[in-house]
């Protein structure tokens, strides 16, 4: 896969003396073509800063930016062949729709007619034939950030950046916009760069993410990788919900380590490098843990601990557990016709945990 | 009381509550129109020999705007002095409006696109002249720029000239004060709405491959045209009445509409031309004012 934009060991500096901070520190990753890349992280994590390096509105303090392998690090965003989808669309106000499309098409000198024909295209491709002539402050929400799109899509740029576009929208129009922009990725085959807190819609959107925090690249990964084996605590608590179980490992045979937790129960986990002796931290997703009475399985190495809250979701059920060490654990059960409301509250009860799904986190990482 | 006639009286209630204003009514009425008429009515009496005016009618005034009486006999001809002191009003007023944009606006920008707890050192500095009269201030610039003064001096010392460049009671020192004045009047609207200017809209336009110099033209001045349009009359209706300024700097030489009227009340004698000339003033202002008005309205429906 050929790399569209490359970010090599890009850091971003802001201030001077008690107010300087650092957004973005040696940042490195490659970004190919015709990908849906999102960068996600919480908000202060420096990933909308790298996005506007990589738009041309801020410049990289050291580092490069590559855009097909040219380094376009100081270039002013105007010469970039690159778009972006501001969070609040930043529509020209004082233009109707089709100007507002057309505007890059006209700074690019294009002709009259060239500019009317890709306008009456994107107006199509983005379903706002009939707003054409409309103000900008005339359509709603969901309308403006479907021309700010097509506005970005119109001059046919290489790397397509959205800062975070959908958070302004409401849950379903958000649900039917992620839909659509995947559609419009696929359909025009430029790169996108998505940058989100939302972990739900990095996983759903992303051909690979990148996940940051404090200004650093944690991992890069597709949403599976991202998901099933995060790299550090801050990966794996900021993607979906976690159980994080400490323990040391008692031995390791053929790379699986056997793991016995400070809970008293004893767990089996690829040892991802580590090794006998070693204080670890063992990473359990909810969905891959059941809640089973305590009679069916009495081994002491079993994890167990005591139900304190049972909570229905509809389709599944979480069950809030305080281990006998006093950590939480979460265990998340689809609901199955008739099988709801079998433990009491208060009540001892047992875990069963899927082969595979304990993960180790060294520890300090 | 029924529930109707409650009603019926809450709204008599409602219908007498514009009563309480009428005491600013009153005094805005008076204020505003009351002088406004005695000067309309005075510019169609006759003029009495020591100044004032004599309770009949005479068109004298009206028709000593533009004609002027010969010196031996009656005979009516264009008054080319006023004809000319009103051009020159005309033009050094625009020449003003027009200079004070062009060092403005940049100046507003600047100021906008600071962060915020520096902004307001920035604006205090503008407003600073404003705490010294306008004749002291007016008194300093001719102090700079006479024959013997600052700049002169300067350049005779670093040997650039032998003589004294000339620079006082021309129409550009007038233009100089002028500008000096009314800079902050262009300043202050045009910061107002700069600084409401939604920046991302001028990256939108970089990012859309618009030079910056596009991006001024196509982006930031049609979005910032209401403070354009509004620093323009708080400019131009100023300097057009404008007085202690041409006065001083002109030398009494170059006159301006204001020292004419000045004049006209003054060593002149003669209230009805004095009241004349304000009216036709006013008039000239109202113009002007219909002209940007429909302007602004024009930019602001297109603004949507």
């Amino acid at each position: 896969m050929k790399e569209a934009i490359g970010i090599r060991d890009v850091s971003k500096d802001f201030g001077v003396g008690a107010t300087a901070f650092t957004a973005v520190s040696a940042a490195n990753i490659s970004i190919r073509e015709n990908e849906f890349f999102t960068l996600l992280g919480p908000s202060g994590c420096g990933k909308t800063t790298l996005l506007r390096m990589i738009a041309g509105f801020e410049f990289p303090s050291s580092g490069e930016i590559l855009l097909n392998g040219e380094n376009i690090a100081d270039m002013p965003p105007f010469r970039r062949p690159i778009n972006t989808v501001f969070q609040n669309y930043a529509l020209f106000p004082h233009m109707t729709v089709a100007e507002n499309i057309g505007f890059g098409l006209r700074m690019l000198g294009r002709s009259k007619a060239d500019v009317a024909g890709r306008v009456a295209q994107m107006l199509a491709l983005v379903k706002m034939e009939p707003m054409a002539h409309r103000r900008t402050s005339e359509i709603s929400g969901g309308q403006q950030q479907r021309v700010a799109l097509a506005r970005a899509l119109a001059p046919q740029p290489k790397v397509l950046l959205l800062d975070e576009p959908l958070s302004a929208l409401d849950y379903k129009l958000r649900k039917e916009m992620q839909m659509e922009l995947k559609r419009m990725q696929h359909e025009t085959g430029i790169t996108f760069i998505f940058v989100t807190h939302d972990q739900e819609e990095a996983l759903t959107m992303s051909d690979r993410i990148a996940v940051m925090n404090r200004g650093q690249v944690l991992q890069v990964g597709n949403p599976h990788e991202i998901y099933d084996a995060p790299a550090d605590r801050f990966v794996a608590e900021f993607i979906g919900e976690t159980n994080f179980l400490k323990g040391r490992i008692r031995s390791v045979t053929a790379g699986a380590a056997e793991v016995a937790l400070d809970d008293g129960a004893v767990l089996s986990a690829d040892a991802a490098g580590a090794s006998a002796g070693d204080e670890v931290t063992v990473v359990i997703r909810p969905e891959h843990a059941r809640v089973v009475a305590l009679s069916l399985n009495k081994s002491p190495a079993t994890v167990r601990g005591v139900l304190e809250n049972v909570v229905f979701f509809g389709t599944d059920t979480h069950y809030h557990l305080r281990l006998r060490d006093g950590s939480p654990f979460v265990t998340r059960q689809q609901n199955k016709p008739g099988g709801a409301g079998d433990f009491a509250i208060g009540s001892d009860v047992g875990v069963t945990i899927e082969a595979n799904a304990p993960r180790i986190l060294r520890a300090g990482t | 009381m029924s529930q109707s006639a409650i009603r019926a009286d809450f709204r008599r209630q409602v219908q007498r509550r514009w009563l309480l204003s009428s005491p600013a009514l009153l005094i805005v009425l008076l204020a505003a129109t009351g002088p406004l008429l005695v000067v309309l009515v005075y510019s169609f009496l006759a003029s009495a020999p020591y100044g004032g005016v004599l309770p009949e009618f005479s068109a004298e005034g009206w028709t000593a705007v533009f004609m002027e009486r010969g010196l031996f006999d009656d005979s009516l001809s264009i008054a080319d002095a006023h004809l000319s002191i009103f051009w020159r009003s005309l033009s050094l007023s625009l020449q003003t409006t027009l200079l004070t944009l062009f060092f403005g606006f940049p100046t507003a920008y600047f100021i906008a696109t600071r962060p915020l707890h520096t902004r307001e050192l920035w604006l205090f500095l503008i407003t600073i002249p404003f705490w010294t009269n306008l004749l002291i201030r007016t008194f300093a610039i001719l102090q700079i720029i006479r024959n013997d003064g600052t700049i002169n001096t300067i350049l005779i010392g670093l040997g650039l000239t032998d003589a004294p460049l000339k620079m006082l009671y021309t129409d550009g020192a007038i233009l100089a004060g002028m500008v000096y004045v009314y800079l902050p009047l262009m300043v202050l609207p045009l910061y107002a709405s700069m600084e409401k200017l939604d920046f991302r809209l001028v990256e939108a336009g970089y990012d859309l491959y618009a030079t910056p110099f596009r991006v001024l033209r196509l982006v930031i001045i049609p979005l910032v045209k209401p403070g354009i349009v509004a620093g323009c009359i708080l400019t131009f209706i100023p300097s057009l009445g404008a007085y202690v300024t041409p006065s001083i700097l002109g030398g009494g030489k170059n006159l301006m509409i204001g020292n004419l009227i000045e004049l006209q009340f003054g060593q002149g004698r003669n209230w009805p031309l004095g009241s004349a000339l304000s009216i036709a003033l006013m008039s000239i202002v109202m113009v002007a004012l219909l002209f940007y008005v429909r302007n602004a309205g024009s930019s602001g429906k297109s603004h949507g």
